[in-house]
Formats: C-alpha cells, sequence, structure tokens
C-alpha cells in the first residue's frame, strides 16, 4: 500500500518539475520579469538596474530554483495588467472556479451513470438512441456554442436565469460561495450544465460499454444462476462494478473540467480563475500564465493521487494485494 | 420406477444468427434420478453447456428453447415466466460453474454473497442467515469458516473458491446441481477433492447431480450414468461402467479410446480423424458420418434415432435391426 | 508508398488499379450502407467546396474594407420584412454580409484545421518514429512529454502557445501570422496520439527479420521501416486525423471566440460567433445563428465520418 501510494508521489512530483521547467521557461524567457515592475517606457539604464536587483543574471539553474522556492511558497511574481501579486489574484478566484467545477462535475455523473446504465440495460429502447444520438451531439458541438444557446433560451427568450456573472455570494472566511444564495443558485446553472455536458457525454459512453461488459461476466451469471432478483443484479452487482473505473474518470476529468472552466467562464463571464487565464493570454500576462499553468498541473496530480487511494478503497483485490505483498 | 428429479423431452435449443438458425441441441431426451449423478460428455461445442443453461432457464437472446419439454420433479419449468423461473434458479436447481475465479463478484465478501443469496430463497433473518451460511462453509470444507466468511473472494485460493461456489450453489437444498465443468479450471490435485465433496454432497442430500465435463476420467470416477453428446444430440446414454467399458456408437468408442485396431490387433489410443462439424454446417443424416469407420449408405440420408440395446439407448444405424448387417461390418 | 504498394503481391486477384481496389474493398462497401455516413461526407464536400470557391460565390468579400457600408450594417435575413437584396442572411454591424462572412470563414476554419492536422500529423508520425526507433532515453524523454502533455487538455496547451508565442513575437499581428500561430499550436497540442500509435507500431516492426537484413547489407533501416510502418499505420493516423480535424477546428474556433485566434479584420466561423455574441441581447440573433449552425453541422458532419471510418477501419485505437 504504501510503497505504491510513494511511487505514485514521486510520479506526481516528477509532472510537477516538468511542468515547473515549463512554467519558469515562459516566466523568465517568454515574458520578461523586468516587466512586473516598471512600465514599457523606462530607460533603458534603470530597467537593466531593475534586472540586476532581481538576479536575472544569475545562472539559469539557480534562478529556476529560485522560482521554485517562491512559487512553493505561493509566489507567482505580479501581474503585468493588474500590477498586483499574481497568488492574490488566483486565490480571490479559486472559489469560484471551484465550486462551477464541482457543480459540473456533480451534474455529469449523476446524469451521465443513470444514462449510461439505462442505455446499458435497455440497449435497444427507444429511448438508448436518444442518449446516443444526445451524445454524439454533445461531443460535436463546441462548448461555447452550448454555452450561447443556454444564454439564448433561458435568459434572453425565457428570461429565467441569468446570463453572466455569480449572482450574490456569501463570504465564508477567505472562501466566497455562490452556494447559499437563491441568486447564486440559479446563476450556477447554466454554466454548470453547459462546463459539464462534454463529460456528462463521457461518463455515460463508459458506463454504458462497463454495464455491457459486466453484464457478460460469469459472477453475473453465476449471480443469475442463484436466482437473485434482477433488481439485486443489475443496481447491487453489475453497477458496483461498473463504478469502479467510472471513479476513475470523474476524478481525472475532475482536472479538465477545471482547464475547461476556461470557455465556459468566458461566455458567461464567471469571476473564476479560467477568465482570468483568458484575459491574461490577450494580454499576454506571463506572470499568470505561468502561474495558472503551475496551479492546474498541481490540481491535476492532486486529484490523480487522491483517485489512486480511493481506487484501493472501493476495490478490495487492489487493496490486499498492496497489503500483502507477494 | 420413481418419479425422476430432473426429465428432459425431447429438447432443441436454436440460436438465431445472421446467417440463419443454429440448432445447438437437436432434440435430446435424459432423465436424472434422485441422488444420481448423470455425467454428460463431449468435445466443446457439442451442446453440453447448452443443455445446462436451458434447464435452468439461462438461455439468453439470440438463443431460445424451440421445442421439447423440461420437467422438474415432474412439473414443467421450461414454459414458466420469468419470475417464477426465478424463484426456482437456487432454491430448486443450484448451478456451479467451470472458474471459481470468475464466478464470485469480486467486488463482495464472501458472507455477502451468500447470505444474499440464502436470504433470496428463504425467510431467514439476517443473523440466521449467516448462521447457515457458515454451516455451508464448513460442511463444504472451508476450514474456520466463522473467521474466512468475511474474507473477499480473491483472498481464498482456486479449490476453496469452488468450495464456496458449491456452498453457494447449495444455499438453497436444492433438488438438482448442474456443474458445468466444475473441475477444468483446479489444479489435478484439488479436482479430485472436489469430485469428492461432490459426491458426498449428492449422496447425502440426494441431490440429482447433472455433471458436464469433457474429462471421461472425471466421469469414470463420479457419474451414476453417462450421455456421451455429438454435434447437439445424445449419441449413446447409459450406466458408466457399460459406456465406458463397452460403448457402442462409434463416437463413443472413439472417445473412450478403445477401438482395436484392425491391423495390429493390439490395443492402443487411436483418435478420431476429423473434428466435431460446426453448428452451421451440420451434415445431413448422421452428424458423425464423415468421421466414422463404419459409416454406410444409410447414416449420410437418415438420422439415426436412440435405441434401446441392452442396458445403452443409443442414437446409432448399426444397432437397427432394420439395417442390413453386412454392410455394417465393412 | 507507390513502391511499396506495387510491391506487395496483390492478396487475390482483384482490380489491380488503385481506385478499383478502393472500391471494391469493405471500407467502400459499408459506406454505401450508410445513408448517414453518405450524408455527412456529402456535407463535409459542400462546406470544403464552398470554402474554396469562396471567392467566386461570396457577393462580397468581407475582408476588403472598401466593399463593406456601414449603411447596412445589421440587416436582417431576406425573408425578414427589413431583409435586403443582395444580403440572403443578413448583415452584421459593419455591414458585412453574413453569408460571405461565413463562406470565407469557412475558408480559414477549414484551413486552420488541415493545416493544423497535417503539421500534427507530421510531428507525431516523425516523433513516434524517433521514439520507437531509437529506444533508450529518446524514448523515455519523447513518451514522458507525451503523457505530462496528455494530462492536459488540448484547448489549454493551444491557448497557452498561444500567448507565448504572441509574447515573443510581440505587438499586434496580421492575420497571416494570427494564422500561422493558430495552426502551430494546434498542431503543438495534437501530435500525442499519432506518436503513441506509430511508435507502437514501430516497436512490432523494429525486431522483425528484414530490419536487421537490411542493417546488414548496409541500408538506412529507418527509411525501409518507414515504408513497412507508414502502411500499417495508415488506418489508424486516418482515423485520428479525421477525429482530430474536428477537434482541431472546434479549437480554432474556441480560441477565436475566447479572443485569442482570428481578428475581426479576418475573422473565422469562431470570430464571427464572438462578434454574433455581442448582439444577442439586442435581436439581431442571425449575426451569430447562421455562423454558429455552420460550425456545428460542419464539425458534426466531420465527427460522424471519423466515427464511420473508425468502425470500418477498426484500427486498434488505444
Amino acid at each position: 500500500m504504501f510503497a505504491f501510494i510513494i511511487r505514485r508521489a514521486l510520479q506526481a512530483i516528477g509532472v510537477l518539475l516538468a511542468v515547473g521547467i515549463i512554467s519558469f521557461a515562459m516566466f523568465r524567457f517568454a515574458g520578461d520579469p523586468v516587466n512586473q515592475i516598471v512600465s514599457l517606457d523606462t530607460p533603458a539604464a534603470e530597467r537593466e538596474q531593475v534586472r540586476r536587483s532581481l538576479g536575472l543574471d544569475d545562472p539559469v539553474p539557480v534562478q529556476f530554483l529560485r522560482y521554485l522556492t517562491s512559487a512553493a511558497q505561493g509566489n507567482f511574481g505580479v501581474s503585468y495588467q493588474f500590477r498586483q501579486p499574481v497568488s492574490d489574484l488566483l486565490a480571490e478566484r479559486m472559489p469560484a472556479t471551484l465550486e462551477l467545477a464541482f457543480c459540473a462535475t456533480v451534474f455529469a455523473t449523476g446524469f451521465g451513470v443513470l444514462m449510461g446504465v439505462y442505455s446499458g440495460l435497455k440497449r435497444d429502447s427507444f429511448l438508448a438512441k436518444v442518449f446516443q444520438t444526445v451524445s454524439l451531439i454533445g461531443i460535436s458541438l463546441p462548448t461555447f456554442l452550448i454555452g450561447i444557446l443556454l444564454i439564448y433560451l433561458f435568459s434572453v427568450t425565457l428570461g429565467w436565469l441569468p446570463s453572466y456573472g455569480r449572482g450574490d455570494t456569501v463570504r465564508l472566511g477567505w472562501w466566497t460561495t455562490g452556494l447559499l444564495t437563491l441568486s447564486g443558485l440559479k446563476a450556477l446553472i447554466m454554466p454548470s450544465i453547459t462546463l459539464g455536458l462534454f463529460q456528462m457525454t463521457l461518463i455515460m459512453r463508459i458506463v454504458r460499454a462497463e454495464m455491457l461488459e459486466v453484464l457478460r461476466t460469469d459472477y453475473i451469471k453465476f449471480a443469475r444462476a442463484r436466482g437473485l432478483t434482477t433488481r439485486a443484479i443489475h443496481f447491487g452487482h453489475a453497477l458496483k462494478n461498473t463504478l469502479v473505473p467510472v471513479i476513475t474518470i470523474v476524478g481525472l476529468q475532475f482536472g479538465s473540467v477545471i482547464a475547461f472552466a476556461i470557455i465556459t467562464e468566458t461566455v458567461f463571464q464567471w469571476p473564476g480563475m479560467g477568465l482570468l487565464f483568458v484575459q491574461a493570454v490577450q494580454n499576454v500576462d506571463i506572470p499568470i500564465m505561468a502561474a495558472y499553468l503551475m496551479l492546474v498541473a498541481l490540481i491535476f496530480v492532486a486529484i490523480n493521487l487522491a483517485v489512486d487511494i480511493l481506487y484501493t478503497i472501493v476495490d478490495p483485490r487492489l487493496r490486499t494485494t498492496i497489503r500483502q505483498p507477494a | 420406477m420413481p418419479q425422476p428429479v430432473l426429465s428432459v423431452r425431447d429438447l432443441r435449443v436454436e440460436f438465431v444468427t445472421r446467417r440463419g438458425i443454429l440448432k445447438a441441441i437437436d432434440g435430446i431426451s435424459f432423465d436424472i434420478a434422485k441422488g444420481e449423478v448423470l455425467g454428460v460428455v463431449g468435445e466443446s461445442g457439442a451442446g453440453k453447456s447448452v443443455t445446462g443453461s436451458a434447464v435452468i432457464g439461462l438461455i439468453d437472446p439470440p438463443g431460445r428453447i424451440a421445442g421439447g419439454e423440461i420437467l422438474l420433479s415432474g412439473k414443467r419449468i421450461d414454459n414458466l415466466p420469468p419470475e417464477e423461473m426465478r424463484r426456482v434458479r437456487g432454491k430448486r436447481i443450484g448451478m456451479i460453474f467451470q472458474d471459481p475465479l470468475t464466478s464470485l463478484n469480486p467486488l463482495y465478501r464472501v458472507s455477502e454473497q451468500l447470505i444474499e443469496t440464502i436470504r433470496t430463497h428463504t425467510n431467514l433473518s439476517a443473523s440466521a442467515a449467516r448462521k447457515r451460511a457458515i454451516d455451508l462453509l464448513a460442511e463444504v470444507g472451508i476450514p474456520a469458516p466463522e473467521r474466512r466468511i468475511d474474507s473477499y473472494p480473491h483472498e481464498f485460493s482456486g479449490g476453496m473458491r469452488q468450495r464456496v461456489v458449491i456452498a453457494l450453489a447449495l444455499c438453497a437444498e436444492p433438488e438438482l446441481i448442474i456443474a458445468d465443468e466444475p473441475t477444468t479450471a483446479l489444479d489435478v490435485s484439488v479436482q479430485a477433492q472436489i469430485i469428492a465433496l461432490l459426491k458426498r454432497l449428492g449422496r447425502e442430500h440426494g441431490t440429482a447431480i447433472m455433471l458436464v465435463t469433457h474429462d471421461m476420467g472425471v466421469i469414470a470416477e463420479t457419474a451414476d450414468r453417462v450421455a456421451v453428446m455429438y454435434a447437439g444430440r445424445i449419441a449413446e446414454i447409459g450406466p458408466v461402467r457399460e459406456v465406458v467399458q463397452n460403448p457402442l456408437h462409434p463416437y463413443a468408442k472413439g472417445l473412450m479410446g478403445a477401438i482395436p485396431s484392425l491391423e495390429t490387433d493390439a490395443e492402443r489410443l487411436v483418435q478420431i480423424p476429423g473434428s466435431m462439424p460446426r453448428l452451421s454446417a451440420i451434415p445431413p443424416g448422421c452428424a458423425f458420418n464423415p468421421r466414422c469407420p463404419f459409416v454406410f449408405d444409410r447414416c449420410r440420408v437418415e438420422r439415426p434415432e436412440p435405441i434401446q440395446h441392452s442396458e445403452h439407448r443409443v442414437a446409432c444405424h448399426l444397432y437397427d435391426q432394420s439395417s442390413v448387417r453386412s454392410e455394417a461390418v465393412a | 508508398m507507390a513502391d511499396a504498394i506495387q510491391a506487395a503481391p496483390a492478396p487475390h486477384s482483384q482490380p489491380t488499379t488503385w481506385a478499383g481496389r478502393f472500391f471494391d474493398s469493405d471500407v467502400w462497401a459499408s459506406f454505401k450502407r450508410s445513408k448517414l455516413t453518405m450524408a455527412a461526407a456529402f456535407l463535409t464536400l459542400l462546406f470544403v467546396a464552398a470554402a474554396l470557391l469562396a471567392g467566386l460565390v461570396a457577393p462580397q468579400d468581407p475582408f476588403d474594407p472598401a466593399q463593406l457600408d456601414l449603411l447596412n450594417s445589421r440587416l436582417p435575413p431576406l425573408w425578414d420584412a427589413e431583409g435586403q437584396a443582395p444580403f440572403l442572411l443578413g448583415t452584421d454591424e459593419q455591414g458585412r454580409d453574413i453569408l460571405s462572412a461565413i463562406l470565407y470563414g469557412l475558408r480559414i476554419s477549414l484551413a486552420v484545421g488541415f493545416l493544423g492536422v497535417a503539421f500534427s500529423a507530421t510531428l507525431g508520425i516523425g516523433l513516434g518514429l524517433v521514439a520507437g526507433y531509437m529506444g533508450g532515453t529518446t524514448d523515455a524523454v519523447i513518451m514522458r512529454i507525451a503523457d505530462v502533455q496528455l494530462t492536459f487538455p488540448a484547448i489549454l496547451i493551444a491557448l497557452l502557445v498561444d500567448g507565448v508565442v504572441k509574447s515573443v513575437l510581440g505587438g499586434q499581428l496580421d492575420g497571416v501570422t494570427t494564422l500561422s500561430v493558430l495552426v502551430f499550436s494546434i498542431g503543438l497540442s495534437f501530435w500525442v496520439q499519432y506518436a503513441r500509435t506509430v511508435r507502437g507500431s514501430v516497436m512490432v516492426e523494429k525486431n522483425k527479420d528484414y530490419i536487421a537484413a537490411a542493417r546488414l547489407i548496409g541500408l538506412p533501416a529507418p527509411v525501409i521501416m518507414l515504408r513497412h510502418v507508414l502502411p500499417n499505420v495508415l488506418g489508424p493516423v486516418l482515423v485520428i486525423a479525421t477525429i482530430n480535424l474536428a477537434l482541431a477546428i472546434i479549437t480554432e474556433a474556441t480560441l477565436s471566440f475566447l479572443g485569442t485566434g482570428m481578428p475581426e479584420t479576418m475573422p473565422s466561423l469562431g470570430t464571427l460567433i464572438r462578434i454574433g455574441n455581442n448582439y444577442l441581447f439586442s435581436g439581431e440573433w442571425w449575426i451569430i445563428a447562421f455562423p454558429g449552425v455552420a460550425l456545428a453541422l460542419l464539425v458534426l458532419a466531420i465527427n460522424l465520418l471519423g466515427d464511420w471510418l473508425r468502425d470500418a477501419l477498426n484500427p486498434k485505437l488505444r
């Protein structure tokens, strides 16, 4: 168990280090850190002085180490656009993105599993075919078009839901949440659907395929031969086995959801990290881009690690093979 | 003659495929009496396992029972509605599959699977069911069952797992157990133990057992009677000692590996030339005719029906009195 | 390539010409069976033709500011009471004919898509060959990069590359440069799948006798291998490329929609949707609706083709 987790943790650190190099290269070479301190029309001599004071003439490995150390302490430099520490900007926007990603994942998992189980059990039914068609469209339509379509329908035409922003938020310590107010919840609906739709179709397809696979296994045949009820077989035995890979997918996709939030946040002007990132790309605000990359990578590996641990809890085979070394 | 536990009458099973209808079982009949072990042998694809699945009502589309009757203790079960048939499965007919590794759901404890099965078929309380589950495990020879019952399937060895599978099949004291290749996936040393266990359980509980296998050794050791299947039909059925020592059907002779060679007179193992036809290409007449050393004209046009010959029932024109004897010997 | 095909012995004596063999194949048969696939193919061809012939068909050159008249701005489609000829699908706020803008935008979307796919395929096949053939550290480094990259969605990578390249080039970029940057960033986001497929195939071929024989007589083994590997991976690569074409077009549209892609002076479908999005609330729905529908249909058609191709060729993907 321990060895397994440690091996995974080492891999995670490897990934983080690789991303760190890219992030540093962007920070140092694509952007000019001097621009964080001075404005563009500062004379060359003064820029040179700032350059030296920032240690930019040190050897590159030294600079890299310094970058990593400060990044580990949450210091990612200063945004060109906002003249504020990048870490403050990101911290301020993080709750919005995480809440959106969480709601989108709940939506995607709930509906995806339901639709997948249904179309796995009733493969040839009309509704299953409808689900298949919807999933093809869900994969073909670009996210932003889905968002715009929803806005046109529910904001412009029907006027039921707000088309942008988070609504009213409540402050809990440093965290702001939209989950506690009616307008906050209403504002979450369309962005969550837009963001979750792709994941929903993905989960649905996987659950359906897994369900079909599991229903063909010997233990399901044996369960039927023991005269268990169809309900017990489908929703006890088959579903539990189906959900094992789904946990992985949902977990791994959570990272993608956060990254895809870039598009959704832009469509709905959602004040999250994604919107901040897009503005940074538009305005070539390198420190924010570099920090965002590092942050997303961190979230990714953290989730991967969590999924690995969760996996060992759900699947007893894995748990004991790890506990009792062969 | 007392009423047999299982009685199969002219059973036919078909699989509907894009290329046409395949006859997996084409008119077979046999009985199994209380406490009797019927061995069913044949090559893979001969229809042994399909017969087992048909009896327990687990033929899935595109397969279907196309005709005939299956009677359990005198009552027809092949036409029961699905929900009633489900109550027969596990309660009155138990089934054991080939591979104990894959027969058990890996995510549930053995206790959960046993108690679930017991409570599906009885009114026992959870604690009574658990007690019964422990008794069952003890009966199938699992040491320290109170402690082992809460293990997961993968924590048992192959042989122990097959014992768990047998315990699961025994949950509701069924009248009939269908054992589909119960020893094939096991180590040779364990096979004998499982066979001995099955025999003992059959004897003690008076359970009828239908033992499907391709292993003549297992049959010879375990079965009271044996049915030899070929291409979806029963070629020969009779008491195990008779069929093993004195097979009548040319295919059974080949299967017993005891066809005397004409040239050398010495007894040696002779393989049957060729292989069993695919279901889509069963020849007219007797399905065995292209491989039969005693084939004559009638075999190629007319399908032999089972005829009683001393203690055997055999489907072969050689034993039909109306056949011309001289033709047969040539 | 041509040599390899001629050198291979014909498996069965059937039509010998390239086209003849194609029409005789299972792929063609399965194509003829599926009405949906035929419709998708027709739609795709229609889009490509429209993009190629945009200069001839379109009533207006939307990239030429001289042809735009602000007096014609925000006209509804022709079937509306206020519609005006020749603006079949209406105009946007600069008096740009929507139909012409779509035709020219299609051209850019498809160009970025095809070029992006070509770039990523070349890059992926090349890196896959190198990784598989060299093995060892080179292989490990390339495949590690692939693994790390695969954990991030393509859109994030494309955005990052786009941002970095822009910051390196600096200043405002003209249309053609932007287009090149887009192709570059999309190409860099999609190479991994090709590389994995090709590498796998190379690993299989590498140990076969003919490679050893080729080395023995001093022939350049990589060239020989390329000839043997390429026919093997052609099917999978074609499937990946088709599916990636749809993805590349979506990515381009997304980047343009986010405002980091094609500029408004040289709009792609994504840029048109971005422009139209501003008029969603003021009732000028046609500015966004028609480019949106065009993009959705294009991507759907290509995806359908990709699905069919995957089933028809049935290569071992993943």
